[in-house]
């Protein structure tokens, strides 16, 4: 991933211009929407097939094209105009843009492109979005650079753009997603850790099935993956570069006492993890620099899945002390816990926002499993899915988009990977090659 | 009730598995454990009191779990006295107790859960006499169900603590 990242130059087509995009697009109000209050109505968009310059470019041009519209319709935040509906064609990617033929057919946006194969096999993506009923360029046109293979994620930084000058946010397409792969009948399930990019292209495995493997996650950089793993016949927690597949204990625990639920710092310099001892399972912190351990909670009861606040400074995590699973938050260092979780029921797996304002949780009530998202004060709980089995939330890097975890019930229950966005709205299954579990939601790659 | 309708049929498969020993794998608590591969009559059959087959299937390798709890009934603390002087009859065994919980529940906290059960079972044979040195735990959480029904009928037997036996020296 480290080598992936450095495949994409971006450049401004407008050197003259110094805004911000984002900040140009604040003063140009028509076209701003609010991922906030709620999007009933998706933004209608059009998205002529980018311009090949080249013969060498024909296929990547149309699979651009393609991939930019799939991640922008998958938001559920825009719907795209078919394209023979067009009255105007772009026939070449400097011409001036008939604003009115693109009113006629009720675009608001605009997104026209041309992708150009160099002689040396790099390709070149240029984009501009329009505003089209304020007749003017949203944001400059922009260039990415990037080798040949690299054309999928050159299509997701194009759609990132996009969304976030039209919204606001920072986008979520140029990202991966850490899974479980599953095979096997359900009393033999056989599990491996997977990779792939978020909207399921892309897949690489990153273990074998010998050894049962759970619940990866990213760190801060992307560039590596905690997860839990037997292969050592007892579990435990182990540390995965992507890039180069080499994987180690976190650490050395003697006695086969179990370490799962691990879960990076904002800084990336310590994990949190779960520690099993003679049947009692607390919280502790591993600096990764000293190898120090701390103990975070000292009780009898059941403290898992614990989870940093963006600045690092507390922990959520879920604990059994009060007689059943629910939320807590104690400073970063140990110390008192507060419960947050108030209502009836078991609430579990908290995971905290990247933007800080929401904990995204599992609830389990009346046989029932949700996903649902609360202040970080327990205050307004709202429950976005009911299923049989939903569990494990992870959220995207921008805090507006969740996946998790469903499994079907009975003799043939499978798990799948679903994301939903937190009003509850656009509830989708992501494609996974068979069935997949425990998704981890990367950071944005650029 | 459950276990009027799943004890029989465990014990025809055991036996159907058992013919086929040769083919068995072990782990996870399914009736085909690492030791148990000895015929079912006969010198290391069920009518051996010394042998896995026996302890496996007349002392009774499992004991279950009410939903959500650790504690021992009065039946798994009968069949726990039961594996405790087997364990000391036969002190060339060493056994792993793995703990198991039924799909109601998220990933980590079954984890911790099937722990809580395997150490309850450890206690107890130490409690008994069996030298803590010959036993170890391990959680499988709900990765490991044995009936794969999403009932109450198979979630009862899922929520199972397994002594597995093998055979030599505690590591």
């Amino acid at each position: 991933m480290l080598t992936r990242r450095n495949f994409i130059r971006s450049t401004s087509l407008l050197a003259a211009s110094t805004a911000l995009p984002s900040l140009a697009f604040a003063q140009n109000g028509p076209l701003r929407l609010e991922i906030t209050e709620g999007v009933i109505e998706p933004l209608p968009f059009a998205l002529p097939s980018f311009i090949a310059e080249n013969a060498g470019a024909t296929d990547a041009a149309a699979d651009i094209s393609r991939v930019i519209a799939a991640d922008l319709r998958g938001t559920g935040l825009f719907r795209q105009i078919p394209p023979d509906a067009y009255i105007s064609q772009i026939t070449s990617f400097g011409a001036q843009v008939n604003y009115a033929d693109w009113q006629a057919i009720n675009a608001q946006a605009l997104i026209t492109g041309a992708v150009e194969q160099r002689a040396d096999g790099q390709l070149v993506v240029r984009f501009r979005l329009f505003d089209v009923f304020s007749q003017a360029p949203l944001g400059e046109g922009l260039q990415f650079v990037g080798s040949a293979d690299s054309w999928r994620r050159m299509a997701h930084n194009v759609a990132d753009q996009v969304y976030s000058r039209i919204t606001g946010e920072s986008g979520y397409f140029d990202t991966r997603v850490a899974f479980i792969a599953e095979e096997g009948p359900k009393n033999a399930r056989l599990k491996r850790l997977a990779i792939m990019d978020y909207d399921g292209a892309n897949v690489q495995f990153l273990t074998d099935s010998r050894s049962l493997v759970l619940a990866p996650r990213f760190s801060p950089s992307g560039g590596q993956i905690l997860y839990t793993s037997y292969e050592s016949g007892f579990p435990q927690v182990y540390l995965m570069d992507v890039a180069t597949v080499q994987r180690r204990p976190l650490e050395a625990i003697p006695g086969g006492n179990m370490t799962f639920s691990p879960r990076f710092s904002p800084s990336g310099q310590t994990v949190v993890f779960s520690l099993e001892e003679s049947g009692n399972t607390d919280i502790y912190s591993l600096d990764l620099a000293t190898g120090t351990r701390v103990r975070l909670t000292q009780t009898p009861s059941i403290e898992t899945a614990p989870s940093f606040s963006p600045d690092g400074d507390q922990i959520v995590f879920e604990s059994d002390r009060s007689g059943g699973q629910q939320i807590y938050i104690m400073p970063a260092n140990g110390g008192d816990p507060r419960r947050i979780s108030a209502g009836t029921g078991r609430y579990g797996t908290p995971v905290w926002s990247p933007r800080g304002d929401y904990i995204a949780f599992t609830k389990q009530e009346n046989g029932r499993f949700h996903i649902g998202v609360m202040r970080t004060d327990g205050s307004e709980e709202r429950l976005l899915t009911s299923s049989f089995l939903d569990e494990g939330p992870t959220w995207a890097p921008n805090g507006r988009v969740i996946m998790f975890t469903r499994e079907t019930p009975g003799d043939d229950g499978a798990p799948a990977v679903y994301s939903v966005d937190i009003s509850g709205r656009n509830l989708q299954r992501v494609a996974t090659p068979g069935m997949a579990s425990d998704p981890a939601w990367s950071p944005l790659q650029s | 009730m459950t276990k009027s309708i799943f004890r029989p049929v465990r014990v025809a498969l055991l036996i159907g598995t058992l013919a086929l020993a040769a083919c068995s794998q072990g782990g996870f608590g399914n009736g085909d454990s690492a030791a148990g591969v000895a015929g079912a009559a006969g010198a290391g059959g069920v009518g051996d009191p010394t042998s896995p087959v026996y302890f496996n299937e007349v002392v009774g390798d499992r004991v279950l779990f009410a939903v959500d709890q650790s504690t021992l009934s009065p039946e798994a603390q009968n069949v726990l006295a039961g594996q405790a002087q087997w364990l000391l009859a036969n002190p060339e065994f060493t056994a792993l107790i793995e703990g198991h919980a039924d799909e109601q529940g998220t990933r980590e906290y079954n984890l911790a859960l099937g722990a809580r059960r395997a150490a309850a079972v450890r206690e107890y044979l130490v409690s008994r006499g069996v030298p803590d040195a010959r036993l170890r735990t391990i959680s499988y959480g709900k990765e490991r169900p044995l009936q794969i029904c999403s009932d109450e009928a198979c979630y009862s037997q899922n929520r199972r603590a397994v002594t597995v036996l093998s055979a030599g020296l505690a590591s």
